[in-house]
């Protein structure tokens, strides 16, 4: 327990310094939300019935950039050898990376959301249905991301093969998400609760898939 | 008891065999300088030594615990000090080394101490402290690794290179510091360039060469 | 974990067994081509009140291959979600080359039933695409998932190293099948596909013969490719260990010379 905080504080830590990802990352979604708008040449009514579609694609690319980012943290002077070397349990250090990056993606998750109903005006209708699917769905996302993210990162090729291992099981969370976000923001009639509760359960099974992926994965 | 016990060990470096037959034993309190031209598997071996690799061949036993089953309790006993620094850049000197203290589990209550030890060992003095390990010098930087290094107190030293990238005043701390380690009961590995310093002070001299041992 | 594993002298990758069992295939396979496209009818329905002509017409001559290549697909990924639990419990290299070469079977096969479904597609649901039909939707994901497995695999410099990692990802990729399958049920609610294709358009003896022979033939063609690139990653792996074992050699051989000056 000790070590995931610790190891979660000291990622959240270095962000706080190096802003990476608030000059980097949020800039790039802010981006990504502007192209959108601009190749489907829409006015705002058609970009508001696409808005929490577009809300997920961007959040998931960001997600694989908070994902090299912090393996990146970890490989540069070689202080993953230190962690291996400090006999601290692997599902430790996985759990408290996944944490760090959970949180900053729930800040960018925050910050496109205000993107979408800036630029798309977007309305909430369901609150608190907005932020629980938000919360569970960026959990899911770290989760796997990060079992990913280690694997690929010992691999020298980290940019290219994270995405095609990660978004094609992360295509279910992907529809929970959007269409739990299409009730919430009062844009299709769907039971969003009901979706809501199919992320949560997501989120459930992925997060253990992480842990014991990353348990039998995890040699050195 | 050996601490390091070696025998045909063969070690593979992404497919490449860096090690080839390694027939290595040192006693508690040696001092081994592991000399031998680029490439002659010296980093390896030290790797090997700290539990991080997985033989292919041979037996291998560290401090009594198997090379790779019980891998988890030699890492926590030996300390490795290898190229790259081992800290974040990001975060300060202090910072860095309080983070690597609480992680490897050191007593609450010893922690302070340690690391007021452990700075001042390395002659790093308060305004380097509270510097990001980035914007310091590369000798800075090696100080502030054998700081983390030390902090731990590792019983056994495995030691890549101590000595590049510091001044003379900093070397004479690496020497010093050995010297201690062993009268404290550790052992220590070197793998070194630096002939002159490093035979004054080993008590053996092993040669590698094409990733096996060449003569003792 | 692996140095010691006893291999078989095998010099190629055919065998007796393998050059009957492709023969066979061949031949079988040339067989069904007649059945399908010569022998059966084409599928021509009358409405019954109307008498009006409606059906698949000859495209229906397609699921004699379409059909049969999705049993094999799933079977391959079924047999790689195996093996690969089998390197898990295991650690054994004929674990290991039974879930790489039926995963890359499985993901040749699936490429091809998505093909033949869109070309069948076109003509009876007037489409290349369907997004929603649950079916379409979760072949796709698992090929995409196994490209990424495959992607994975060859990304390791030694085949030996790749073997847990890509054992832990075929197992995720298959238990997210069901999830993807749920998710896109209640996300199209719309499917296309019909309950069943054998009970859907009108089966003679002939046309249910061709399709049971068609999944007979497509389960000899996938065991014999199995079965080839199988030995092709036992070579690879012996290739690994002697170029290994050649490379401790060379640089011992240094190490004498060393020693002799």
């Amino acid at each position: 327990m000790t070590d995931i905080w610790l190891i979660a504080r000291k990622d959240l830590k270095i962000e706080m310094r190096s802003r990476v990802l608030m000059n980097q990352v949020a800039p790039f979604a802010l981006i990504i939300l502007v192209l959108f708008g601009i190749a489907l040449d829409a006015d705002q009514k058609s970009l508001r019935n696409f808005a929490s579609g577009l809300f997920w694609i961007s959040v998931l690319l960001c997600a694989l950039m908070a994902i090299a980012r912090s393996m990146t943290i970890e490989r540069d002077e070689g202080a993953l050898v230190g962690l291996n070397l400090s006999g601290v349990d692997p599902s430790g250090v996985f759990l408290g990376k996944a944490c760090a990056i959970a949180i900053q993606l729930l800040v960018l998750e925050v910050f496109l959301g205000v993107g979408i109903i800036l630029l798309y005006g977007s309305e909430v209708e369901d609150l608190w249905l907005l932020i629980s699917t938000g919360l569970f769905a960026c959990i899911a996302v770290s989760a796997l991301g990060t079992i990913f993210g280690f694997l690929a990162s010992g691999l020298g090729v980290r940019e290219t093969l994270l995405p095609i291992l990660l978004l094609p099981l992360l295509l279910p969370l992907l529809i929970g998400a959007t269409r739990a976000f299409d009730d919430a923001l009062g844009i299709a009639a769907v039971n969003g609760w009901n979706w809501f509760a199919f992320v949560a359960g997501l989120t459930v099974i992925l997060t253990g898939v992480g842990v014991a992926a990353n348990y039998l994965i995890v040699e050195n | 008891m050996s601490v390091v016990k070696l025998d045909g060990l063969v070690a593979l470096l992404e497919g490449f065999p860096a090690l080839t037959g390694v027939d290595l034993h040192v006693e508690a309190g040696e001092i081994i300088f592991v000399k031998g031209p680029n490439g002659a598997g010296k980093t390896t071996l030290l790797h090997l030594c700290a539990g991080l690799i997985q033989p292919k061949e041979g037996n291998g036993s560290v401090m009594g615990h198997d090379l790779w089953s019980e891998r988890t309790e030699i890492r926590k006993k030996a300390g490795l000090l290898s190229h790259g620094t081992g800290l974040y850049g990001d975060l300060t000197v202090l910072e860095n080394i309080v983070f690597w203290t609480q992680i490897a589990g050191v007593e609450k209550s010893e922690i302070e101490n340690r690391i007021s030890w452990a700075l001042k060992r390395m002659d790093l003095n308060s305004k380097l402290q509270s510097q990001k390990v980035r914007s310091l010098s590369v000798g800075q930087k090696r100080r502030a690794s054998l700081a983390v290094f030390i902090v731990r107190r590792p019983s056994l030293w495995l030691l890549d290179e101590p000595h590049a990238g510091l001044d003379q005043a900093g070397r004479e701390i690496v020497d010093e510091l050995i010297k201690e380690s062993v009268k404290a009961g550790a052992t220590v590995i070197v793998a070194s360039h630096d002939l002159d310093r490093v035979l004054n002070l080993s008590t053996r001299v092993v040669n590698l060469s094409g990733g096996s041992v060449v003569d003792v | 974990m692996t140095g010691n594993v006893q291999m078989p002298d095998l010099k190629n990758t055919s065998s007796k067994g393998s050059k009957i069992l492709g023969v066979s295939s061949l031949v079988g396979f040339a067989v069904l081509v007649v059945l399908a496209f010569f022998l059966t009818d084409p599928d021509i329905r009358f409405h019954p009140e109307t008498g009006e002509e409606f059906g698949q017409f000859d495209a229906v001559r397609l699921l004699y291959i379409h059909v049969p290549l999705i049993s094999v697909t799933y079977l391959a990924f079924v047999i790689c979600a195996i093996a690969s639990a089998g390197y898990l419990i295991r650690r054994t290299l004929w674990w290991d080359s039974l879930a790489h070469s039926s995963a890359e079977v499985g993901t040749l096969t699936c490429a091809l039933v998505l093909a033949t479904g869109s070309i069948w597609g076109r003509p009876v649901w007037n489409t290349w695409w369907e997004w929603g039909d649950v079916r379409i939707m979760s072949t796709l994901i698992l090929f995409l998932m196994f490209l990424g497995y495959l992607a994975l695999r060859r990304a390791f410099e030694s085949p030996q190293r790749a073997a847990r990692p890509a054992a832990v990802v075929a197992l995720i990729a298959v238990l997210d099948i069901p999830l993807i399958n749920r998710s896109v049920e209640w996300w199209g609610n719309r499917t296309l596909h019909q309950k069943s294709t054998l009970s859907e358009f009108k089966i003679e003896d002939l046309t249910l013969f061709t399709l049971m022979f068609g999944i007979l033939i497509s389960l000899l063609v996938m065991t014999w490719l199995i079965l080839h690139r199988f030995r092709i990653a036992w070579l690879e792996h012996i290739e690994f260990e002697q170029g290994v074992q050649t490379a401790i050699e060379e640089r011992r051989q240094i190490d004498t010379k060393e020693k002799q000056r």
